[in-house]
């Protein structure tokens, strides 16, 4: 939990209630699960709670009120949602910045410049290294494992974007535009199209297409 | 001859097309859907035996065999379940990714012909938290297939009743094992079940489950649609069929492409990913499937073919396909030692050989990778890991173990090396460290 080591002691809101828009969440996504199976949803609730705390807040975390909120809604104990909370690394514990600088570190994106990428934040971004937050409060950097973004190494996910292809230039490029307020396209600073590769793709080009009608007209055959 | 459009089954790996429903339809998804599943279960599962294909997300256990083990019927009344493993964070692999954000109609068509097949009214796609996105327009495309009646009471036409529901993780790369992933759509932390039970006895919610790969379960539509020898027609027996391959590290174009097994891997990283970067003398060596299996040297990339059995010759495997490429410029030490930092950030606590081992591991490796060690280290490193594998509940600690294991195999001299030029240039007589 690199993310969550050595920070500073926080202060925990003395209270916490869904607003109307997690509510129109919540109505939906307890419709996926069984009756009586409502634990189910004690990830999705998470999020909705992580969300709304960065609505409200600018800092994207999950306060205990909140869990303990999550665990009466979802007739849970409280323990239950607390192990929860800290087993997934996606879930905050503590605030952080209003964006999340997360650097895929593992193999792959190492062998393709990861170690770059992390200079650029630390150097752009006014971070020391993994857990810190910048002064200013606007940056939280840390280091995630794979994030499933390989043929397109380096990653770096901004929140719940991923930006691909990164350099050292291409990666302060990117944090000085989210400094301005920018919130630049995610995928390829390189240009490329997903996972085809560099110069565009080579195969897929000529797939017989039926026509609009005809395919429509197959529906429910 | 290398695989040719019209055998590619996803049309739209990288997005050249738009992924909605109707465009889909256009490139032949949904296509006779009702007469397929008009065939009935047995046909199916038969086809899907004949096909020869085996599950996409590493294990390689033969698809339509893990179909049959589903109940017939069910006397006490609980119903089955499809769960649709999208965890997708074994490092190396990003297919699933590509299928779920350009071509999602071939999986959601897939989850009701396998439904069907298994007696399941009802199927979870569990997706790694970190793939929001994707997430997105996997959700968008599920609710497109509800609007036209693909999804839902007598989907597509079937006379078959249908529900899909999109679930996500929260990062955790344990939650890809299946009975931690079924753990984990329970609402519990992802830690691995015991088995037996199995989850075909005993899965979700306590009912009988099949896990399946997205790629497994994409690629059933188009199997049955053109039937079971074609798609046997490529790879050699016991590997058929075609397969999504990630290649990245060191080559000049990483890409996801679409290729036929048993393609020899010199091949595939030639015709595909641009070649090795530098040219192929300058290649060190190729993890082939994904974190978890043992990379293998230039001696062998030279014409090791790119198949379950032809890796598993070379005490290494398929996996994911997931095929990571270093040149000779690599740290090949470091480069391990990295997955050894992985398995142990990783590792859910449950079982003693695990949790320790993998943090055993992880502190060894560092110093290995320094060369601040004993060459006898070495030794006792490889020991340790066969102590640790296939002494846990799941195979997390067997993955996390194999790719030291195959770097001792494959590059002790360099390890060796390592520990050597530390001491000449610190002194020797260093003390072990408490580890």
């Amino acid at each position: 939990m690199s993310a969550q080591q050595d920070v500073k002691h926080h202060e925990e809101p003395a209270s916490f209630a869904f607003d109307a828009e997690s509510e129109a969440q919540i109505e939906k996504i307890l419709k996926r699960y069984p009756a009586g199976k409502e634990a189910s949803a004690v990830i999705p609730l998470l999020y909705v709670v992580q969300k709304q705390m960065g609505r409200a807040t600018g800092s994207a975390w999950v306060p205990r009120v909140a869990m303990d909120v999550v665990a009466t809604r979802l007739h849970m104990a409280p323990i239950r949602v607390y192990e929860v909370a800290t087993f997934y690394f996606m879930f905050n514990t503590k605030p952080i910045g209003r964006f999340h600088l997360q650097v895929c570190g593992t193999t792959p994106c190492w062998l393709r410049g990861s170690d770059e990428v992390l200079r650029a934040c630390k150097d752009a971004g006014a971070l020391k290294g993994y857990g810190d937050t910048s002064e200013d409060g606007i940056f939280t950097l840390s280091e995630v494992e794979c994030l499933g973004g390989c043929v397109n190494a380096p990653v770096l996910a901004v929140d719940d974007d991923y930006y691909e292809d990164l350099d050292y230039e291409s990666t302060v490029k990117l944090i000085e535009a989210l400094k301005r307020g920018e919130r630049p396209t995610p995928g390829s600073a390189r240009g490329r199209l997903c996972s085809a590769p560099e110069g565009g793709p080579e195969v897929l080009l000529d797939i017989p297409l039926k026509a609009p009608a005809d395919a429509a007209g197959r529906k429910g055959e | 001859m290398p695989l040719s459009d019209k055998d590619r089954i996803f049309t739209n790996l990288y997005g050249i097309h738009s992924w909605k429903l109707q465009e889909a339809m256009r490139r032949g998804n949904w296509d006779g859907t009702a007469g397929i599943i008009a065939k009935g279960r047995d046909w199916i599962i038969e086809e899907m035996k004949q096909s020869g294909l085996r599950g996409r997300g590493g294990a390689g256990f033969p698809t339509g065999m893990k179909w049959s083990f589903m109940p017939k019927a069910s006397p006490d009344g609980r119903p089955s379940y499809l769960v649709v493993n999208c965890d997708e964070s074994e490092p190396g692999t990003c297919k699933d990714r590509d299928i779920v954000r350009n071509d999602p109609q071939t999986l959601i068509e897939g989850c009701l012909i396998a439904s069907f097949a298994m007696g399941a009214h009802a199927a979870y796609i569990y997706i790694r938290g970190e793939y929001y996105n994707e997430a997105v327009v996997l959700q968008a495309a599920i609710d497109e297939a509800y609007e036209a009646g693909l999804l839902g009471k007598n989907a597509a036409g079937s006379g078959w009743d249908f529900d899909l529901y999109l679930h996500r993780g929260a990062g955790a790369y344990i939650c890809g094992e299946e009975t931690a992933l079924i753990e984990s759509l329970e609402g519990k932390k992802g830690m691995p079940r015991l088995k037996p039970p199995f989850p075909a006895a005993v899965g979700l919610y306590g009912c009988p489950t099949t896990v399946n790969n997205v790629e497994t379960i994409a690629v059933v539509p188009e199997i049955l649609r053109r039937g079971a020898t074609w798609f046997a027609s490529f790879g050699r027996p016991r590997n058929s069929g075609t397969k999504v391959f990630c290649i990245q590290g060191h080559v000049n174009k990483p890409c996801n492409i679409e290729a036929e097994m048993s393609i020899p891997m010199r091949e595939l990283i030639e015709r595909y990913a641009g070649g090795v970067r530098g040219g192929w003398d300058n290649l060190l060596a190729v993890i082939p499937g994904g974190s978890s299996t043992p990379l293998l040297p230039k001696s062998i990339c030279d014409d090791v073919l790119m198949d379950f059995d032809a890796l598993r010759d070379h005490k290494s495997g398929l996996g994911t396909a997931a095929v990571i490429v270093m040149d000779k410029s690599t740290d090949i030490i470091k480069a391990i030692s990295r997955l050894a930092d992985f398995y142990k950030h990783e590792s859910c606590g449950q079982c003693t050989p695990c949790r320790e081992g993998m943090g055993w591991q992880k502190r060894l490796m560092d110093r290995m990778v320094e060369g601040r060690a004993e060459i006898e280290e070495i030794d006792l490193l490889e020991g340790v890991t066969r102590q640790i594998e296939g002494h846990t509940i799941c195979a997390l600690a067997d993955g996390g173990v194999w790719p030291v294991q195959g770097l001792i195999r494959h590059f002790r001299p360099v390890m060796e090396e390592r520990i050597r030029t530390y001491k000449q240039k610190h002194g020797g007589g260093m003390p072990l460290a408490a580890e």
